[in-house]
């Protein structure tokens, strides 16, 4: 510690190491955390069900989707992004997912909401495979940490289908 | 700073920051708010920094007692004695 550049090098150094590790302390701390989320789907409509030109069917619905992920939420969470997807199988692909809404929650106060929604993004298939099909809605969640490890999980929904017919 | 001071000032530095840093995480984590980790680690950073660094005069209260230049003129360094090295490897 013999100079003034010497001890503030050092000062800082050590700092800023202890810095890193509060932070993977931080994170670990997330761990104790034991969420338990909930969530229901409602699909209110399907406004159309039709096949496009390359001949693969793409449908148009309104959802209600209702959630409180309050519990997800710690000292360490930035914010916790979440999204629907439709899951369903067909001949070609053992799993279809396909994403139609997502949305960033970035406070616990914005954790337990309802809302009214057609699909953000639109459900197309690969092929016309959609008719009379039952598929699942599951609504996934990235909680995403201020320092450190991100945690992702989900709740599955299941029993939706579709139409038999075009509409 | 003499060596007792530097001693010191590096104790003194180590465990304040991890001091501030212990105190910093448990108050952030009861109060669950990061911010508050790390402006109280970043109050604690600059606390320390103001303490430990800058030459104060408590770091200086054992100083090296330095010769006084006109002493040392008094006694001249020795000379390397070459001749007599030459007479003894000859024998």
């Amino acid at each position: 510690m013999h100079s003034f550049g010497y001890r503030l090098n050092a000062l800082l150094t050590f700092a800023v190491t202890i810095l890193a590790l509060m932070c993977a302390i931080a994170s670990l701390s997330d761990n104790f955390n034991t969420p338990s989320p909930s969530a229901e789907i409602q699909i209110t409509n399907i406004n159309w069900f039709q096949k496009q030109p390359q001949g693969n069917d793409e449908v148009s619905l309104t959802m209600n989707i209702s959630a409180d992920l309050q519990s997800l939420f710690t000292w360490n969470t930035k914010q916790v992004f979440i999204f629907v997807a439709a899951e369903y199988e067909t001949p070609k692909n053992s799993l279809n997912q396909v994403s139609l809404w997502d949305a960033i929650i970035p406070a616990k106060e914005h954790a337990k909401f309802w809302i009214h929604t057609s699909n953000k993004y639109r459900f197309v298939d690969q092929g016309n495979n959609l008719r009379g099909k039952e598929f699942n809605l599951t609504l996934h969640w990235h909680v995403m940490p201020k320092t450190g490890k991100m945690f992702a999980d989900k709740i599955v929904m299941t029993g939706y289908s579709l139409p038999e017919e075009y509409r | 700073m003499d060596w007792q001071g530097q001693k010191l000032a590096e104790q003194i530095m180590q465990i304040m920051l991890l001091g501030f840093a212990m105190i910093a995480f448990v108050a952030g984590y009861v109060l669950g708010s990061f911010q508050m980790m790390i402006l109280l680690y970043a109050g604690g950073v600059t606390l320390t920094t103001l303490i430990t660094v800058p030459n104060w005069r408590f770091f200086n209260r054992h100083p090296l007692n330095w010769l006084d230049p006109s002493e040392a003129e008094k006694y001249p360094k020795p000379q390397v004695a070459v001749s007599s090295k030459k007479k003894a490897i000859k024998k």
